[in-house]
């Protein structure tokens, strides 16, 4: 009997060392941009891309990681349901902010991606590409080509964008979104704030668009009615 | 006992697995090893792999802890004879192994990709639930001793040979 507990343990801590160095390692070269110590801050006065009407009463901000494949399953799965039912009905003005995780090898490349295509007017549309195709994040391949690619799918001219990542334009836009999501106390992605509160913080609960109706209908509905405000002309 | 002991180690090789795929589903750890199949990305970011606001691996983790801890709750030298506990496990195996067949059904059918972690939790579960299974139907005779059965002898042991009385 105590040879089977010995085996047990043996067999517990073997595996624990096993999980750790899945974990731990990852697979293939890294474009430079990925690679090498997280580059300056820069504050360019910029806070993230958004979607929605300024005036819309509720704004969620999302941290996210371009390699996160639970931030690559709200994106495709949740997020469409999120835009019909209070993006587009103006309750809802949603804010993109990037945390690339340290452990994710091309997050920040992909971040950077991301924001040279913005740099077009195509921020979304590439968000849509790198999620909505998200096998490059696990075959641990040098993913600059097929970004490349995507960033063409999404209407962004490759000779920009070309210039835009080799000169790693928005690397310290990026780091600076980091360090911000470091003093909210993020804590792993995707992690949400509506008008700056920390939402699901229950044993990292996954949210999908039910709960985000629930949590935005409450906030509308207990907000103080706001003075009826004179017409805008423009 | 056999049989429980085995549960007990297959339920700790699919609670590391399971703990794997939940710690990469909530962003630790680069990309996942799947080898060159690629299925497990596909599986991972699908719309199945959330379940009830959690990663579907969360559940593996839960159920497979369940399943260790009871094991050796019965691997108790109190409880060796005692047959409820393979009736717990008998129903906790079916369950695990009904939530598996869902999720690969879903691989098979809707997916259309397969996760080779996703197997490997699969073949586990089904062992567990084929040893639990065989334990439920084990005729209580030979779980424990017949009632009616002499007491067994209580082996006073080898005696020391006899030493002379020091001189």
């Amino acid at each position: 009997m105590n040879r089977f507990y010995v085996m047990v343990g043996v067999l517990a801590v073997v595996l624990g060392i096993g999980v750790f160095a899945l974990l731990k390692t990852g697979g293939g070269s890294a474009p430079a941009a990925a690679l090498g110590a997280p580059p300056t801050v820069v504050d360019d006065s910029f806070r993230g891309y958004t979607l929605g009407q300024g005036s819309a009463p509720v704004e969620i901000v999302e941290y996210l990681d371009f390699e996160c494949p639970v931030c690559a399953t709200f994106a495709t799965i949740q997020m469409p349901t999120i835009k019909d039912q209070l993006i587009n009905t103006g309750k809802v003005r949603w804010r993109f902010r990037d945390y690339p995780l340290p452990i994710h090898k091309y997050s920040r490349f992909a971040a950077h991606a991301a924001q040279c295509a913005g740099a077009q007017g195509r921020y979304v549309e590439m968000q849509d590409q790198l999620f909505s195709h998200h096998q490059w994040a696990q075959t641990g391949k040098d993913p600059s080509g097929l970004f490349r690619d995507f960033a063409k799918a999404a209407g962004v001219d490759p000779t920009a964008y070309d210039a835009c990542m080799e000169a790693g334009r928005f690397a310290g836009r990026i780091e600076y979104s980091r360090q911000e999501g470091d003093q909210l106390v993020v804590d792993g992605t995707p992690t949400f704030y509506a008008n700056g509160k920390k939402l699901f913080t229950n044993l990292r609960r996954l949210p999908n668009s039910d709960d985000f109706k629930t949590l935005v209908d409450s906030i509308i509905a207990h907000s103080p009615p706001k003075p009826r405000a004179r017409p805008e002309h423009h | 006992m056999r049989q429980r002991q085995a549960i007990a180690l297959l339920a700790l090789v699919g609670l590391f697995v399971a703990l794997y795929l939940w710690l990469h589903a909530l962003g630790f750890g680069g990309a996942i090893k799947c080898g060159a199949s690629g299925g497990c990305e596909t599986v991972q970011t699908s719309q199945w792999a959330v379940f009830l606001g959690f990663p579907v691996a969360f559940y593996g983790v839960v159920g497979y802890l369940a399943v260790l801890i009871v094991a050796l709750l019965a691997l108790r030298p109190a409880a060796l004879a005692e047959r409820k506990w393979n009736v717990v496990l008998a129903g906790l195996a079916t369950a695990g192994l009904l939530f598996t067949a869902y999720l690969t059904y879903l691989e098979l059918f809707v997916i259309h990709a397969i996760c080779r972690w996703c197997v490997g939790s699969a073949i586990v579960m089904t062992l567990i639930w084929i040893i639990a299974l065989a334990a439920f139907r084990r005729p209580r005779a030979a779980a424990s001793p017949p009632p009616n059965s002499p007491a067994p002898r209580t082996d006073p042991g080898v005696s020391q040979p006899l030493r002379d009385p020091p001189a």
